[in-house]
């Protein structure tokens, strides 16, 4: 330790709504009735509860296609990948680039950085803490950027409503790949990041 | 052991707080009085003495680097004003097409709402009600929410149902998604102008902005309502 007291030190918790010190035995804040807890309920199996879901659901919303597009007769069904390549083989590098990051890049790194941060919370390492620390907020702020694609697919499904032309629908692909930033996000929520320093303080809960 | 005291910040680019000189060790019955000038970090539970902060100065956590106050930029006029100018730019990002479409002869538009509707049909409907969530009835809330707690704040009471509203804004903020889905617009005009004549409606400026506003104004930041209004535990 540092030097830095902890606020179990002092019997106090903080009320993650609205940021009041809250004695330690309060299960209610005083000030705004939210629900306080020490460290977050079940975190470890919570998170990773949700991080196993979004995996899963990551498997099919790679696989299943997001797209459907009738263009002058012509069909074809897209996959995000699929739609990555064809963005890239018509020559527009930067909005294939922009949606590989924000579909596959974001998810796969919130996956891998969730998962070293409940390895080495289980294992209560006191390795590399401030830099965990850091990789957390930045997943957490990161995350809900790959919603990008939903978005992007309904707009266009939207938009390209010729009968006889040409149409756009969205496909079961989407659904999954946007329960994977629902889950991810889900699962950013309820880790609760004080369990990365927790390990330097014995007899925690 | 005392609480460390984050220093006012004056160089942002200077990453940290730094622990100055050490207040006296409370005494027990002392503690809940004192205990409404400490910041604990949300990231590490490490309890700091409150200091005031100079003007676009922030403190930061000595042990996990993370924010753990930044000083108002805005003042609650200010803020209130922002919110009556975020729902006027809501009304006109929704009522406006955001993008328009025309293709040998034939035209479409699509607002805001007509890209949830869009997602919904049959097995993926799920999907529609988390896209409206995260492009209409968040921001939608939030604003509303805002404009109710600062109309009053303004005056200096406490707004009915003040708890409920800040804890709701609380609730709501990771999923208020506009500036995916600006970015969302952009990539969709890209993606269509291959094909057809595109053009940005009046809804995408009023996005633009909109977004602007919306990180002004519903940041953590509405937090200080707390002890401005001198809300406290019953
Ligand atoms: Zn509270
Ligand atoms: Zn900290």
């Amino acid at each position: 330790m540092n030097g830095i007291p902890c606020a179990r030190e002092y019997k106090v918790t903080l009320c993650h709504v609205c940021s009041y010190v809250c004695p330690d035995d309060a299960h209610e804040c005083p000030r705004c009735d939210s629900p306080v807890h020490r460290r977050k309920p079940n975190s470890l199996t919570r998170t990773w509860a949700f991080l196993i879901a979004g995996l899963i659901f990551y498997i099919p919303a790679n696989l299943l296609p997001v797209m459907y597009t009738t263009m002058l007769g012509s069909s074809s069904e897209n996959t995000i990948m699929s739609g990555v390549i064809e963005f890239a083989e018509g020559g527009s590098w930067d909005i294939a680039i922009l949606i590989f990051i924000a579909s596959v890049v974001v998810p796969c790194i919130k996956f891998l950085v969730l998962g070293l941060l409940l390895v080495t919370c289980q294992r209560r390492s006191t390795w590399a803490m401030r830099e965990r620390s850091r990789l957390f907020r930045f997943i957490e702020l990161i995350g809900y950027w790959s919603m990008l694609d939903v978005l992007v697919v309904a707009l266009v499904a939207a938009l390209v409503q010729f009968r006889g032309l040409s149409t756009i629908e969205p496909r079961l692909g989407i659904l999954f790949f946007g329960l994977v930033v629902v889950m991810t996000m889900l699962a950013a929520m309820t880790f609760d990041p004080r369990l990365i320093w927790d390990a330097e303080v014995e007899d925690v809960r | 052991m005392t609480p460390a005291t984050p220093a006012p910040m004056t160089d942002i680019s200077h990453r940290q707080a730094h622990a100055s000189e050490q207040p006296p060790v409370p005494a027990i019955a002392e503690t809940q009085t004192r205990a409404d000038q400490w910041i604990i970090c949300e990231h590490c539970d490490s309890v700091y003495e409150a200091m005031p902060l100079n003007k676009g100065a922030a403190a930061y956590c000595l042990r996990c680097a993370a924010i753990l106050r930044r000083s108002h930029r805005l003042s609650i006029e200010q803020l209130l004003a922002l919110s009556i100018a975020a729902c006027v730019l809501f009304i006109f990002a929704n009522v406006f097409p955001v993008i328009s479409i025309s293709m040998q002869g034939l035209h479409n538009e699509v607002t805001l709402w007509g890209s949830v509707q869009a997602l919904a049909q049959g097995q993926i409907t799920l999907i529609a009600l988390v896209a409206g969530l995260a492009i209409i009835l968040a921001p939608a809330l939030q604003i509303a929410l805002l404009f109710w707690v600062l109309a009053h704040a303004h005056r200096g009471e406490i707004a009915p149902g003040f708890k409920m509203c800040m804890r709701t804004l609380e609730h709501l903020r990771p999923w208020s998604m506009l500036e995916v889905c600006l970015l969302g617009i952009l990539v969709a005009i890209v993606k269509l102008a291959g094909m057809l004549d595109v053009h940005a409606g009046v809804g995408l400026w009023a996005m633009a902005m909109l977004m602007v506003l919306i990180v002004l104004i519903a940041g953590k930041d509405i937090r200080r309502l707390w002890d401005e209004l001198g809300v406290g535990p019953e």
